[in-house]
């Protein structure tokens, strides 16, 4: 009882929603139009790259207005949009989901049958699709947030594997095992054929922008905080009269039909869609993803999912090389592996680099600028 | 009347296999709240070994599936032994962390495992009893259902005791039920974790070579499919619960069998449905203390 009693008014001084907001604003406000205007250059640039040749030896297959490059850059940039999705449920309120891949598949088969058992246009049938997916998402979330922490976790795992399994099992209506073909009946001409590839990239390009749009717009919103707060300590935001499992609830749902509408954009640019976005697999490559580019940071998300996309590519292509395959047994056969590579890159970032991509960058940053200005006690305890 | 028996003797078989994995994963989960992605992998990679083992020594005779059964649980031991010691106890005390090194490890070690025996299943052979079949009440049982049956009690009747009458034991049942108060009067609990790891290790090699009998063939993807189940029969049993996890490996692998053959292959949705049910009855599971 006393406890109670004595962390009171302690939880009131931290409390995340109002003295964040302000001093988080005035923080943002200087350095706000600059940094804008740095991302406005950034989404420019990739919005001009279709139109111009520019070749990166190593990173890029090819000249970027090939529409193989395209087509590998636009998956790059859909990967950062699922990455984000799942940085609103796992970054922001700390729910641990191993079933995400569950909401691609929805977007990505639903879409495709809506496509083609209905008469409906592209627009009609992606609304209903988002709409199946939001129900979905909601009655699963609802469900499998009566537990919390790794009870959690598999719960949602094994929702992901009941879909999977209902998506390998129902092949007249999914194409089992050979997956799903896009048909192209009711898609605008814009989007189908290999020398469009660069309209469904500026597709891509938008979902990204509008992504990540709303997850920032979610994070800076009331529910974002109380969702953040909740991560932290479900107990204080408890004590505060607030509700967790809504705010839970909301972040997952909110998480999962963004997952559906990048699942959708997945389709049309595979022209197609294969039971592996279902399977656990996906999940955790999503969860890779993630982490990789660092934990809790929209940047790292994007990061993440760039970086591992081009990896993944190019690492498949070192292991069809011939200097792999020259190799004695002991190196060919792990390097031959993209996904041994991935995997053990994955243990070592977890186990020494805890902010990923992102988080390493900004301590090489700030490395540097210590390094260069003599250093005060204070911001050398801040950096890190 | 024959069909259920059979029914019944495979469900018990799958319940079998079902609780080698899920006894490590649930001890492992409640005295150190990690929950073990890698745990398929170390049941993968004694398979592999109980193969390889069996190979050399000509498949076929009980000699070599003895041996390949006891070398299948000491790889996995080690393989867990070693996942403990380099990946998980750097880790201590952040759960979160530690599900990621494990995921990243499956990741890692189902590639490895296609690189070096292919993606291809491998079809094994046992003794030649196991090709044959026992007439029960008029259902004609593969023979090794009971050798899965039995090695599962005597995992399980073998934990138990080790648990109830041995130091390392009640170190980890104080540990399960409360770890700080063990720490705080002055026992390092660490060691019990190396022992339940390698304790689940065990159990998940013992099963990857039962696994590789039951279904025919090792493949690097059958730690995977099994683990998943396993999980659910986890979470079903209630974590941190052995009995539990007994009791919910026979009901999820006999309900599996039942509507896999009665309603039409339907089998993995009737679990998932089950999980839920559970969840929405008692969150904490069967047998588990806390939610």
């Amino acid at each position: 009882m006393s406890t109670t009693t004595d962390t009171h008014p302690d939880t009131g001084t931290p409390q995340p929603a109002a003295p964040a907001g302000p001093t988080g604003g005035a923080r943002r406000g200087a350095g706000l139009p600059l940094r804008l205007l740095a991302v406005l250059g950034l989404v420019v640039l990739l919005a001009v790259l279709p139109l111009i040749n520019v070749s990166v030896p190593g990173v890029l297959p090819g000249a970027t207005y090939t529409p193989g490059t395209l087509q590998l850059m636009a998956l790059a940039l859909v990967f950062a949009s699922l990455a984000l999705t799942y940085h609103v449920i796992f970054g922001v309120a700390g729910l641990l989901s191993f079933g995400h891949a569950l909401y691609l598949a929805i977007g990505a088969y639903g879409l495709g049958i809506v496509l083609e058992r209905t008469d409906l246009g592209l627009v009609p049938a992606m609304l209903l699709t988002l709409l199946g997916g939001a129900v979905v998402a909601l009655v699963l979330g609802a469900v499998g947030l009566r537990v919390g922490g790794i009870s959690f976790a598999m719960v949602t795992l094994a929702f992901a594997q009941a879909g999977s399994v209902l998506i390998r099992r129902n092949s007249d209506v999914t194409g089992g095992e050979e997956g799903l073909r896009l048909d192209t009946t009711n898609v605008p001409d814009a989007f189908v054929g290999v020398t469009d590839t660069r309209n469904l990239y500026w597709v891509a390009l938008v979902l990204l922008v509008v992504v990540f749009a709303l997850v920032t717009w979610f994070e800076r919103s009331r529910a974002g905080h109380v969702a953040a707060a909740t991560r932290e300590n479900e107990l204080r935001v408890r004590v505060l009269g607030l509700r967790p499992f809504a705010v839970k609830l909301l972040a997952f749902v909110t998480g999962s039909v963004l997952a559906v509408v990048v699942g959708m954009v997945y389709l049309l640019l595979q022209s197609g869609a294969t039971p592996r976005v279902a399977s656990a697999d996906f999940t955790l490559t999503i969860l890779v993803i993630v982490v990789l580019g660092g934990l809790g940071s929209r940047w790292g998300a994007v990061v993440g999912g760039i970086v591992y996309t081009l990896l993944d590519q190019r690492l498949t292509t070192l292991a069809a090389s011939d200097a792999v395959e020259s190799l004695p047994a002991v190196l060919s056969v792990p390097l031959g592996e993209p996904l041994f590579i991935l995997g053990t890159l994955f243990i070592l970032v977890v186990l020494f680099v805890p902010g990923g991509l992102v988080g390493l960058g900004a301590r090489l940053a700030g490395a540097r600028t210590r390094a260069g200005r003599p250093a005060t006690p204070a911001a050398g305890e801040d950096g890190p | 009347m024959s069909t259920v028996v059979l029914l019944l003797a495979t469900g018990l078989g799958l319940g079998a296999l079902y609780f080698l994995v899920a006894s490590g994963l649930s001890l492992i989960y409640g005295l150190m709240g990690v929950l073990n992605f890698a745990h398929g992998s170390f049941l993968t990679l004694g398979a592999f070994a109980g193969w390889e083992t069996a190979r050399r020594l000509g498949g076929d005779s009980w000699g070599s599936l003895l041996l390949s059964l006891l070398v299948g649980a000491g790889v996995g031991a080690l393989a867990a032994v070693l996942t403990e010691l380099l990946l998980i106890r750097r880790l201590y005390e952040r759960h979160i962390e530690q599900v990621l090194v494990t995921v990243g490890l499956a990741l890692a070690t189902v590639a490895l495992f296609d690189g070096i025996w292919g993606t291809d299943a491998i079809f094994v052979t046992g003794p030649g009893w196991f090709d044959e079949t026992t007439t029960i009440l008029g259902a004609r049982v593969p023979n090794d259902r009971f050798l899965l049956i039995g090695v599962a009690l005597l995992v399980l009747g073998g934990i138990v005791a080790f648990l109830r009458f041995t130091r390392f034991g009640l170190v980890i049942r104080a540990g399960v039920e409360n770890r700080s108060m063990v720490t705080a009067l002055g026992i390092d609990v660490r060691r019990a974790f190396t022992v339940v790891f390698a304790i689940g290790g065990a159990a998940a090699g013992l099963g990857g070579v039962l696994a590789s009998h039951y279904f025919g063939y090792v493949s690097p993807q059958l730690g995977g499919s099994l683990l998943i189940f396993a999980f659910i029969v986890t979470v079903i049993g209630g974590l941190g619960s052995l009995l539990g996890a007994a009791i919910a490996s026979v009901v999820v692998a006999v309900l599996q069998q039942m509507a896999n053959f009665y309603l039409s292959g339907t089998g993995d949705l009737v679990v998932v449905l089950l999980l839920a049910t559970v969840l929405l009855v008692r969150p904490s599971g069967l047998m588990g203390a806390r939610a």
